[in-house]
């Protein structure tokens, strides 16, 4: 009982801080009585059972002791700003309104006057309900670091008047930008952890990231990016079986496609199909169109790579970046030849990055020069700390011939 | 209404570079300044503006002593110090961010937007 009411007050935690921030205009009363709120389900609920509408209850309850806190101070001082809160006693509305604070909270949490990593977290701990231990414990940080980290991104959106606010249309992109980055980051650190100690994938993470993905879908139905990045994200996740086997890394190629999760893929395609018939494209709908076509092909032979060569390029034209060449290379090897393919890569300003060493070596490896392969594999083991990857890397590099 | 201090800091490099303005150049940014100054009064968001004289210039008074103790100099040894700034009024911070961008635009600097305590 207590951990699906707890499962429950995490998938609503986002609903009732976004709509008690909007009445009470203030994050800590919000997330104090939203915190308040769970403790009286978890004394309630067990005994009169869970409640129809249970965000609804949540929300009624965590306004009430939200009133409780502000009398209470009022009554200490006198003057005490959030007092005036009280007379703006807005009629709850469980529907409608309530979708749209998630919005606004969803904006004030990725404001750019935010550094990355405080958005990161604090659209973890108001939108997705993560505690403070299980932030830190996702970005191994000390607990104490986070909890800093987080008051003081809080402390900033109150005192510089970060407004709660869906931007308008002018802006919107831009910073629907940023939240579908943040949504991203929180997405790949959980598929490929950058983290030495922490186990290659970390679901808490993708889950929490596709969770994200599907709430902006459900608010920003017309934005075709949103459904690009939602797409992305199943699409890739739909092959997470397949990609750890015994503690190594399984390349693409290498996969079982019998293991990728059917139903992930089936979605994700209809997304993208959706995202086509818009003709709006931007960087997250090309990349999920390049996870379509690998999820489209039955074996690794059947893969279109012309088709992601083109994606890729279309990409570079919208959004160039030395990633996205480096990608775009890894088709080319298989159109035109690992000889073509390199000379592309080599001149990209890519070399502290693992994936870019990774693919050298493969290509090296392939044009059968294999001490250079073998320094670049090297490289490439020197450049990541993610355990499963440096497995599958160190077996490749030992399979060399000399 | 929420007030923002926006301060423009100038380092050695761009100390020099305002020197060696000619006098057009010089001409053309106080234009530029001044056409956004009238667009903060006319918006009515201008609370107060000013260019400050060089750091040279300045004199530190220490009265937390028995006696107080004037020194030639600036506060504290700096690469940086404060050039001019712009005191708003806007209603949060998005307001205040996109009058900062076209000061910034103005001035030709960067420009910093610092949140007033409210009482």
């Amino acid at each position: 009982m207590t951990s699906s009411i707890e499962r429950i007050f995490r998938e609503e935690h986002g609903r009732v801080v976004a709509s008690l921030a909007r009445r009470f205009g203030d994050l800590d009363v919000a997330e104090d009585a939203a915190s308040e709120a769970l403790l009286v389900a978890l004394e309630r609920w067990p005994v009169d059972g869970v409640p129809p509408n249970p965000g609804a209850w949540l929300t009624t309850t965590a306004g009430n002791k939200a009133i409780d806190r502000i009398r209470r101070e009022r009554q200490r001082d006198a003057k005490h700003q959030a007092a005036l809160m009280i007379s703006d006693d807005t009629p709850h509305e469980p529907t409608g309104m309530v979708e749209d604070d998630r919005l606004r909270l969803l904006f004030a949490c990725c404001h750019p006057a935010l550094a990355l990593e405080a958005r990161v977290a604090l659209t973890l701990r108001l939108l997705g309900g993560l505690t403070v231990a299980e932030i830190a414990a996702a970005f191994l940080v000390p607990e104490t670091t986070m909890a800093q980290r987080i008051t003081r991104a809080k402390a900033k959106i109150k005192g510089a008047h970060i407004p709660f606010r869906v931007p308008a249309a002018a802006d919107l992109a831009e910073r629907l930008a940023g939240v579908l980055a943040v949504v991203y980051l929180v997405f790949n650190e959980g598929y490929l952890s950058s983290a030495e100690d922490a186990s290659p994938v970390r679901e808490e993470l993708t889950d929490e990231a596709i969770r994200l993905g599907r709430v902006l879908r459900t608010l920003l139905p017309d934005e075709p990016e949103v459904a690009g990045l939602l797409a992305l994200m199943l699409l890739t996740d739909a092959r997470r079986r397949a990609r750890v086997a015994g503690g190594e890394l399984v390349p693409l190629p290498e996969q079982d496609r019998g293991s990728w999760d059917r139903e992930l893929i089936a979605e994700g395609h209809a997304l993208v199909r959706a995202c086509l018939t818009r003709n709006r494209p931007g960087q997250y709908q090309l990349l999920a169109a390049v996870n379509a076509v690998h999820t489209d092909a039955a074996t690794v032979a059947d893969t279109d790579w012309s088709q992601i060569a083109a994606l890729y390029a279309h990409l570079e034209a919208i959004a160039p970046s030395p990633f996205v060449t480096l990608n775009r290379a890894v088709a080319v090897a298989e159109l035109d030849g690992p000889e073509v393919a390199l000379a592309l890569v080599d001149p990209l300003p890519l070399t502290s990055y693992h994936a870019f060493h990774a693919t050298r070596a493969d290509l090296l490896r392939r044009l059968g020069r294999s001490a250079e392969s073998r320094d670049a594999y090297d490289a490439a083991l020197a450049a990541t700390a993610n355990s499963a990857e440096r497995a599958y890397l160190t077996r490749r590099r030992d399979q060399l011939g000399g | 209404m929420p007030q923002y201090f926006l301060s423009v800091h100038h380092d050695e490099a761009g100390q020099a570079e305002m020197e060696a303005m000619t006098e057009d150049d010089m001409q053309r940014m106080f234009g530029q300044v001044g056409a956004f100054n009238d667009r903060l009064m006319a918006e009515g968001a201008w609370v107060f503006a000013g260019g400050l004289m060089p750091i040279e210039q300045s004199t530190c008074v220490d009265a937390t002593g028995e006696k107080p103790v004037v020194t030639d100099g600036p506060f504290a040894e700096s690469k940086e110090y404060l050039g001019g700034f712009w005191i708003i009024e806007a209603a949060d911070l998005d307001a205040a961010l996109a009058w900062a961008s076209a000061g910034s635009a103005a001035c030709e600097g960067k420009v910093e937007v610092r949140p007033f305590q409210s009482e």
